[in-house]
């Protein structure tokens, strides 16, 4: 076994690099884990980082209280074999407690609220580092990200004013009360983490995967009618059709596209031909050209 | 998947966003939603034409002024190969985010428009790609169509470039002339039927034929420790792996080493990668290394083999990009980001400002300012382990971070 080359991957070994110097210049550091494919992958990648000790921090999730009942599923499955602390913490509670408003409506989303969920859990822990899975091919205002991202106190991305990075050296350096957003798979495309997956043979939850399911369709957009958390008209008709998800937000914002992918490799096929862009199927980056811009100068993740 | 990062500089006026769009749409990058929604910004601003930049500038800013503030950066790929270009602004006073776009870069498009040939910031551009050293240049001669496909205009532009080129200090540079029109599609994907006289490749081919392992430098080995791995479960109770990137060239079990800087000696007893062993890590592999002997290691030590030690200094000396509105000014201090190695540093000298395009250097300035490159010489709190920059990119590149405020304010190139 000891007589093989390796060569790791440029991708895979700049994300282990990133994990390696988050753990080096941090004190307190935290990986926000949604039970997306990008999320598992950061674990999988965090756990090669730290082989052959366990990932040395602990995984949150910003509950929105909307997600699908298979995300959650695998989340415990996961965290239980990894034997890592899992931290949860609901936007139910701020909603409950008054701090933040939910909206009503057609397209009522909970995925706004989420930040201020995450803004009081980062205080609370005293995170001084929290690690994401965002990409710089999702959405052009992500495309403008560093891969330390500093935050003030309020959680504020101040996008005209981010540190220079040069070559691979990331300057981790804050002020108390500052924190960092670091993504590892910044360069990494949406197919990039699906030939991932496939090559690790990395398990994911089952509705990015083609099953039937009770859905109706809207501007275009197909959306689970399996869930009351998805507003729906009485007159929009409910029809079984073949479908997927491309990502796994919210429920109440994420749309389903038709597919007959009912494994990894037929995904991966999909995704390299598709037509339509990851966050298409999104409906809160269509609110406006800036919406994610101004998510994140609000603190949004 | 192979990945090649390609920086481009420019302005709008270039047509570098057209370029790029085309890139884009040419390859079928660009996905049905993302064009649709770019139709429509462009029908509403009153263009004929479709709007490219709106892609790829970000922020809102950005698009209120249309011009690109920071580096974007775009991905596509083609069937053979993943490329990320860094998009970066050409203007003077964004210099810092030419030379940050270029850094990750192993190759490089400049853009030059035709009518106007080669400008002060086709100078600058090149100028930095010399500062870096990539390899790979392509000077993409753009608006064929507005000077008539001109072969003229074309070798005209390529003998004053040949000419910047023979300026330069870095003689390892491939240069390759490509006439093209981003706005009708000449040259770019699709050979192009207006001008015979070209018989090169397309840019997107030469592009596809660069091998990414080629143009990673090949150099001495490095290995900078950003880590120490101590399980302490008892099955690995005594491990210590030590976790880091290996630069340059390759590791092989056996290998005898040296940690620097305090030079003790051992020999490399596994290479692990996740749960594997292996004998051989070729570099840019992120790897886990354990030693045969139970000597100090911790972060910021260099692992080099011991036929190959580095340069151990408490000085240096080195070429500095500014980046920050403060401006450098001798005897100041900062903090010294060496690869993932911290120490302190004085600025013991501010030797000269070297101009940008190519008309020599200013001596004894009284300051750096924002987006000037000069030659500087630094007093350091201990001693680094580095190459000179044209030896080793990774161990001969250093940041400044401003002990104040905590912000990078300058990148260094290493004599």
């Amino acid at each position: 076994m000891n007589q093989n080359t390796i060569q790791v991957d440029a991708l895979e070994s700049e994300a282990i690099y990133i994990f390696r110097e988050v753990v080096a210049q941090f004190e307190k550091p935290v990986l926000l884990f949604s039970g997306g494919k990008d999320s598992i992958t950061l674990v999988r990648l965090a756990q090669k980082a730290f082989y052959p000790a366990k990932i040395p921090f602990p995984l949150m999730h910003i509950d929105t209280g909307h997600n699908f009942p298979e995300t959650i599923e695998f989340r415990d499955r996961l965290v239980k074999e990894l034997g890592v602390e899992l931290i949860v913490r609901n936007v139910q509670d701020n909603i409950d407690s008054g701090r933040v408003k939910e909206e009503t409506g057609r397209y009522a989303s909970r995925n706004m609220l989420q930040t201020e969920t995450l803004l009081d859990a980062i205080e609370e822990f005293g995170f001084d580092a929290c690690i994401g899975g965002a990409r710089r091919d999702e959405e052009k205002a992500r495309a403008k990200e560093r891969i330390f991202s500093v935050r003030d106190d309020f959680g504020q991305w101040d996008e005209k004013n981010q540190r220079p990075e040069v070559f691979d050296m990331l300057n981790g350096r804050i002020d108390l009360g500052q924190n960092v957003r670091v993504f590892p798979i910044s360069n990494w495309t949406e197919l990039d983490v699906w030939s991932y997956i496939e090559q690790e043979g990395i398990e994911i939850p089952s509705i990015y995967f083609a099953h039937k399911r009770k859905t109706f369709v809207r501007d275009g957009m197909i959306w689970s009618a399996d869930d009351e958390v998805v507003y729906r008209d009485e007159e929009e008709e409910v029809v079984e059709r073949m479908v997927r998800f491309r990502t796994v937000g919210d429920m109440s914002c994420t749309a389903a596209v038709l597919s007959d992918a009912v494994d990894i490799v037929k995904v991966v096929e999909e995704i390299r031909d598709s037509s339509i862009s990851e966050r298409g199927a999104r409906i809160d980056d269509k609110r406006s050209e800036a919406a994610m811009e101004k998510r994140k100068q609000q603190g949004y993740f | 998947m192979k990945v090649l990062k390609i920086a481009t500089a420019g302005s709008v006026d270039d047509g570098k966003s057209t370029l790029i769009g085309r890139i884009l749409y040419d390859t079928k990058s660009l996905t049905d939603d993302k064009l649709e929604a770019i139709e429509e910004k462009s029908r509403q601003r009153g263009f004929d034409y479709l709007d490219f930049s709106l892609a790829t500038d970000g922020l809102v800013a950005e698009r209120e002024q249309g011009i690109t503030i920071d580096v974007a950066h775009i991905y596509f790929s083609t069937p053979s190969k993943s490329f990320i270009i860094a998009d970066t602004p050409g203007h003077i006073e964004y210099t810092r985010n030419m030379v940050t776009g270029a850094s990750t870069a192993q190759a490089s498009i400049v853009l030059i428009d035709a009518r106007n040939g080669v400008v002060e910031q086709t100078y600058r551009h090149f100028f930095i790609n010399n500062l870096l050293r990539i390899k790979n240049v392509v000077i993409a001669v753009n608006k064929m169509d507005l000077v008539d496909f001109s072969e003229e205009k074309f070798n005209e532009i390529k003998k004053e470039i040949e000419f910047l080129a023979s300026k330069s200090e870095y003689k390892g540079q491939k240069l390759t002339f490509i006439p093209l029109s981003a706005l009708k599609g000449d040259n770019v994907v699709d050979k192009s039927d207006a001008m015979p006289w070209y018989t090169g490749e397309t840019l997107m081919h030469h592009l596809e034929s660069l091998d990414a392992d080629d143009i990673n430098d090949v150099s001495e080995t490095r290995f900078p420790v950003q880590t120490v791995i101590r399980p302490k479960t008892e099955e690995y109770h005594d491990y210590r792996g030590y976790a880091g990137k290996i630069y340059g060239g390759d590791f092989e079990v056996g290998d005898e080493v040296a940690v620097l800087p305090s030079q003790t000696k051992s020999k490399i007893k596994s290479i692990n990668f996740f749960d594997k062993e292996f004998a051989v890590a070729k570099r840019g592999s992120s790897v886990t290394i354990t030693l045969e002997d139970n000597v100090n290691v911790s972060r910021g030590d260099m692992i080099v083999k011991t036929t190959e030690e580095p340069t151990i200094a408490k000085e240096l000396e080195a070429t500095i990009c500014w980046m920050d509105k403060e401006p450098l000014q001798a005897s100041q201090k900062y903090y010294i980001k060496h690869g993932v190695n911290d120490a302190q540093a004085k600025i013991t000298q501010l030797n000269s400002i070297i101009k940008t395009d190519f008309s020599g250097i200013e001596e004894n300035p009284s300051e750096l300012v924002l987006n000037q490159i000069g030659d500087i010489q630094l007093k350091l709190s201990k001693p680094l382990s580095f190459d000179a920059y044209s030896k080793n990119k990774s161990s001969g590149s250093f940041i400044l971070i401003n002990p104040k405020t905590n912000n990078t304010v300058g990148v260094g190139f290493i004599k």
